[in-house]
Order: C-alpha cells, then structure tokens, then sequence
C-alpha cells in the first residue's frame, strides 16, 4: 500500500488552508476552501482503494470479484455534495457583498480601516 | 422489533423528528411562488411537532435502563456484532438537546409571529432545516450521519445569518462564520475516514467496539484531536471562536435566539458523545492528559469570552461573548470525563440555553422599541418600555449568574463537585471570575439601557460592532407586540424553573451514566443484553456550594455597581496599571479582526496546538 496518496491528501489541506489565510480575494479564498474540501475526497477514496480491485458495480462483472469499498465512495458523493452547497451559498454572499461595496479584497472589508 | 410500515416502538418515531422539518420546508419552498398564506402557521405546526416528539423520546428515555436504539429500515445486527444499517441511538440527554433545540425554534417563531414581512417564507423553511439538523445531530448513532447533519444544520444557519442581504455586515459576518465552520468540518471528516480508514465501521458503537481492543496509537490521536478540534470550532472555544461574535451580533433576532441558545452547545455535546462512545476505551489510560487539555482550553476560554464580554457596547455583541464564556465553562464539565460532571452541563447548558435565548429576546425588544443595541446609542431609552423588560432581563443574568436555586445554579454545583473529585479543585475560581465578569456586564448593559444609570460613553465602541443602525422591523416602534413579552417571559421562566424539576438532578445524573457507559451504548446497538450499572450515587450539594454561589452573584451585582459609578471605590488603582490593563484588553480586542484570514489562520493554529498537546498527553 502506498503512503502518497495519503501526503497528497495532506498537502492539498494544507495548501489550501495556506491559499485561505494569505488571500487577496474572497472569490480565491472560497475556492481555497473547495481545495481544503477536496483534500477529504483523496483521503476518503485512498482509504477504500485497494490496488487491482474491481470498481463496486456488479452488473457486468461476477459476483465474487474483489472491488474496492464502495462505503467510502458514497462518503466521497455526499461530501461533493456538501462542498457544493457550501460553495455555491459562499459564492452568493460574495456576490452580494460585492454589490454593496463594489470591492472582494479582505483590506478593502477590513471593518478596523475606518 | 417492529415491522415497517407499522411502527410500534416509540423510538421509530425518531426518525419523524427529522425528517418532518425537511419535509416542511421543502414544500414551504416550493409553494412559494403560488402561495405565501399560512407560511407561519405551518412552520409552527411542524416544530410543535418536533417538540411533541422529543418530548416522548424524552420521556422514552428515561425510562430506560440504557440507550434507545431506532434502526432505520428495521436492519438488525448480525450476530457476532455486525451492525447493518444506520440507526438512532440516543440517551434522556440527547432527547433533552433535541428538546432545547425544538423549544428555542418554537421560540424564534413565537418573536416572528407579527412580522411576516420581515421574515418571509425562506426564513421559516430554513429555520426548519436548521431544526432537523439539530434533532438529528443529537439523536444518531452514526459518525457519518453525525457529519451530515452537522453540515445541514451549519449550511442552513449560514444562511439565516446572511438573510438580511442588503446589509454589509451581515454578509461578512455570515462569511466568517461559514469559512471557520468549514474548515472545522472538513478537520472532522478527515478524522473520521482515518478512524474508518482503521476500523471499517462508521457506527460509534461499532467503532468504539473496534479500537476498545487494543492501545491507542498515533492514528487514534490525531483522529481525536482533529473530530474534537472540528467540534470546539463549532463550540467556539478559544482559539476556534472568534467567528461567533461576528457572526451572532449580525444575524436576524429570531435566529440569534436559536444560536445562542443551542448552537454552540452542540460542539460541547459531540465531544462529549464521541469521546464516551469511541475514544473512551483506548485513551481510558491517557484519561488525565486528555483531561488537562480540554480543560486548559475550556478554561482559556471561560475567562476570554468573560474580559471581551465586560468592553462590548453591541449588545449582541455582548451576549455573544457571555456565549462563548459560559461554553468554556460547559467544557470544563465536558472536559472532565466523569458522568456526574457530565450531568452538571447537561443541566447547565439546557438553563443557560433557555436564558440566553429569553435575553437574547429582551435585546430584540430593546431593538424594537428604541432602534438600536448600542448602549451608547439607547442609554435610559428603555425607561419607556413595559416595566416587566427590565424584571425579565434581571432575572435571566441572575439566572446565569447561577443564583441559587435557580436556573444554571446545580448544573455549576455538580460540575464543580466533580472538578474537586478529580483534583482540579481551583474550577471554582474560574467559574467565580467569568460568572462575575460576564453577570457584572450584563447587569450593566441593563442598568444603562432600563434605568439610564451610569455615565453615557461613546468611546469604548468596538471597531467590529456593526456600524449601521439595525432596522430590523419596519412597523410602528411604539410598542412591542405581546408575542414577544411571552416568548421572552417563557424562555426566562423556563430556565429558572429548571432547577425545580421534580428529581431534575437525580434524573440528569441516571441519564449522564448511561450517557457515559460504553459498554450499554455498545451493547444496545450491538444487540446484546445491556450489562446492569451499579446504582448511581446521588451527589452532594452542600453549603459550601450554596455560599459561594450568592457571593458570586453578590460580587456580580458589586462590580456592576462599581462599573455604573453607583458605588465609590475605596481606592484608585495605579493609573500604570490601568493603563497596562487598557491596552491589553485593546490588544485582545484588535485580535478580532473580522479577517477571514485571520481566523483561519487562529483555526489553523488551534488544531496544532491541540494535535501537540494531546500528543504529548497520550
């Protein structure tokens, strides 16, 4: 079993998490976010992945063939679709914060400013 | 076991309390371009719903000898303790959550009832979503589903903060928060696909049954500390908090009753649940480092939201930060790993709960009434109001203040009872100066407001106060309408008369202990016979508790004083040290940027250090 996938998973959080705390922008910062997010996804799948296993569809393939836990599969689905939700809603924020103030940079929205 | 459709347990009505809300407000939703009518009385027959059923699975609950178990789709356990399928497990505290939950939602609907314009149909169905999330958050048995629901319940209070979407700060505040909230559950996720990628099973029995065999190791750990770290974000526990003060002061009233009142004490219960159910048995011979620091947090926290609380002119603003205090304290019980400190914060959280969100009512009518939650802005402007107000917001922070024998008074007796039993015999002190400091700011915020007391400031504004007037309400400000007195006079009473409960304490006690008995939550999911508990030792609260809570309550009411002017002052303290004072708490106040960035990177920092220490603890 290899250990990359797993440094990948790690690094993509930790990347993101870096994008998010020196972001100029709050559209960068929200797909900074979905970066973070899609770290669980490479997690999630390496955990249920298992080298030389079937994908866990049976229509076409005996039932006896070895296949990769589909538990974490479902886990990945339902976690897409969170991060969409989330996504989405932060996005609509932004876009309205963007009307009433006409700017998304983090100093331009710095309450302390004034 | 019954056979579906035909329920015949009460606990498969579980399930109904979640779902029903869902359903609601996605035909709330969807009638909405036909039909606009009745948008309110629906809604409120939903959570009366909601709030019917949590009371009999309360009541279900407590007359059990261990958890009740509801599997969904009648899947039962494969002998050799497989479990198959997702269920509900639930004890009398996580039904009495549910409770809390429902009963502030009813509550928020109560302060809307007159304003339909201002809360439209959207606001009603995400209320909704917010409540199922809730009620199935504290009911399941599932780590996955736990996370689903705690996504649910976060998405839809996103939202509610934002509602208000002409306003700025509303939108920053609602970013904030959901940018630390995601962060928080994504840490979470990645915790439980490390203790799935170990243990193969999403069940907190099943998981916990799996890792009770051996040792922990690193893998344990630092799944503990992330699902623990993701948890306290939720909670708001310092360094994880500075999103909720944002976040609380901007949102709409109705829904700031609901977070103040049950949020945040959602994080505190998952940590609690998950460690009882899973990491009780391999980190049972690290208990004491795990101990020491939930409770170093929980106590940095306590005394933070206490000193940021004292320097707030937002009242919201305020009440937010006596949130995050009173959080810290709760974690303290958490934090102690005992059953009777655990049934301490069940008692204090459900009597914080409700007289927070009564106050948090009160501030709405102080907005409706005078137009602004600026002390500043309304000093003495509540001399026009109803005399009852300023009874009613007197006897929710004495209720906080934990004046015996009311309201938050035996939830903190038992917690500090347990606290010398485990040797951390100083927890008294803490919770000394953050009752004191946080009393003393509310009793002065109401004297400012009610009776006009003290001097008029402009000076002490915090640059992260909302700028903008609120005008919540557009009709007329002469009176406040009387659903609100009642929503405020109910929640209020409530919480004072928690403590009189017939046998409240012994009852929070018996479902504590099974709350925090591994083996029965295993056993009853697992499908085997529930091992018999020894019975439970009734705790002790003696005079000295009874003391030192009225000298508590009575230094609170000496340092409003003081603060007010009311008071002379025997001695001036050194201007060096005042000055020293002043601009460390301006420091801390500069902390609370309002940056994303900021926040995240505070987040970031948190769940190192608590990664670090528990380490170095296990």
């Amino acid at each position: 079993m290899s250990f990359l996938p797993y440094v990948v998973a790690v690094w993509v959080c930790v990347i993101g998490l870096y994008g998010i705390v020196t972001s100029r922008h709050l559209i960068h910062a929200i797909i900074c976010l979905s970066v973070v997010q899609s770290s669980t996804y490479v997690l999630l799948l390496a955990i249920g992945y298992r080298k030389g296993y079937a994908a866990p569809i049976f229509i076409d393939i005996p039932r006896s063939t070895k296949a990769v836990d589909p538990v974490v599969q479902a886990l990945t689905l339902t976690d897409v679709v969170v991060g969409g939700a989330v996504t989405a809603l932060l996005l609509a924020i932004a876009v309205q914060l963007d009307k009433h103030l006409g700017t998304l940079d983090p100093d331009e929205l710095d309450p302390l400013r004034d | 076991m019954s056979s579906i459709p035909f329920a015949t347990d009460l606990a498969d009505l579980a399930p109904v309390a979640v779902a029903g809300p869902f359903l609601v407000a996605a035909i709330l939703v969807t009638a909405l371009p036909f039909t606009r009518r009745h948008v309110e009385l629906i809604a409120a027959l939903a959570t009366s719903l909601v709030v019917a059923l949590c009371v009999a699975l309360l009541l279900k609950a407590l007359h059990e000898t261990g958890p009740v178990v509801s599997r969904l789709g009648g899947w039962q356990p494969r002998p050799g303790g497989v479990v198959v399928g997702i269920n509900f497990t639930f004890d009398s505290l996580g039904a009495a959550l549910a409770l809390l939950a429902a009963v502030l939602v009813a509550a928020a609907q109560a302060f809307t009832l007159r304003f339909a314009a201002a809360v439209g149909a959207t606001f009603h169905a995400l209320l909704l979503v917010f409540l199922g999330g809730l009620v199935g958050f504290a009911l399941t048995g599932d780590l996955f589903n736990m996370f689903v629901f705690f996504e649910l319940m976060s998405v839809s209070a996103y939202a509610l903060t934002a509602y208000r979407i002409e306003r700025a700060d509303s939108l920053q505040g609602a970013l904030t928060f959901a940018f630390t909230n995601s962060v928080g559950a994504i840490m979470i996720l990645f915790g439980i696909a490390l203790l799935y990628g170990r243990t193969g099973a999403l069940n907190l029995a099943a998981v916990g049954q799996a890792l009770a065999g051996r040792e922990s190791d690193g893998l344990v750990v630092v799944a503990f500390a992330m699902i623990t770290g993701g948890f306290l974000v939720k909670a708001a526990i310092v360094p994880f908090h500075f999103w909720l003060a944002d976040a609380y002061a901007v949102a709409p009233t109705p829904a700031g009753i609901v977070f103040t009142g049950v949020m945040s004490d959602l994080g505190i219960y998952a940590v609690a649940r998950i460690y009882q159910t899973v990491f009780q048995a391999p980190l049972a011979p690290h208990a004491g480092g795990v101990r020491a620091v939930l409770i170093g947090f929980a106590v940095a926290t306590a005394l933070l939201g206490a000193v940021m609380a004292l320097g707030q002119d937002h009242l919201k603003r305020l009440l937010a930060f006596v949130t995050i205090s009173q959080i810290g304290l709760g974690l303290i019980g958490v934090g102690l790993l005992t059953p009777d400190a655990t049934a301490g914060v069940a008692l204090l959280i459900s009597a914080d709960g409700l007289l927070r969100a009564g106050l948090f009512v009160c501030l709405g009518a102080v907005l409706h009434r005078c137009g602004s939650v600026y002390q500043s802005r309304v000093h003495g402007a509540g001399k026009a109001m109803q005399r009852v107000w300023p009874v009613l917001f007197t006897a929710g922070t004495l209720g906080l203040a934990a004046l015996p024998p009311f309201g938050a008074f035996w939830g903190k007796a038992l917690i500090e009872g347990a606290a010398a039993d485990q040797g951390y015999g100083w927890i008294p002190a803490v919770f000394f100066v953050a009752t004191v400091l946080t009393a003393a700011a509310l009793l002065r915020a109401g004297a400012r407001v009610f009776l006009g007391w003290g001097a008029q400031s402009t000076s002490s504004s915090d640059p992260r106060e909302p700028k903008a007037e609120e005008r919540e309400l557009e009709e007329s400000r002469r009176r406040v309408p009387q659903a609100m007195l009642a929503s405020a006079a109910a929640l209020i009473l409530a919480g004072l008369a928690l403590g009189a409960l017939p046998r409240v304490i012994d009852r929070a006690q018996q479902g504590a202990h099974v709350f925090a008995d591994r083996e029965a939550y295993a056993a009853a999911v697992l499908g085997r016979p529930i091992p018999t508990r020894p019975p439970v030792a009734a705790a002790h609260i003696g005079a000295f508790e009874v003391v030192l809570a009225l000298v508590t309550v009575l230094a609170a009411v000496a340092l409003a004083a003081m603060l007010l002017g009311r008071v002379r002052i025997p001695f001036t303290p050194p201007a060096g040290l005042r000055r020293a004072a002043e601009r460390g708490f301006l420091r801390l106040r500069r902390l609370h940027s309002g940056q994303i960035g900021d926040y995240v990177a505070w987040a970031t920092l948190g769940f190192a250090v608590l990664g670090g220490t528990l380490a170095l603890a296990t």
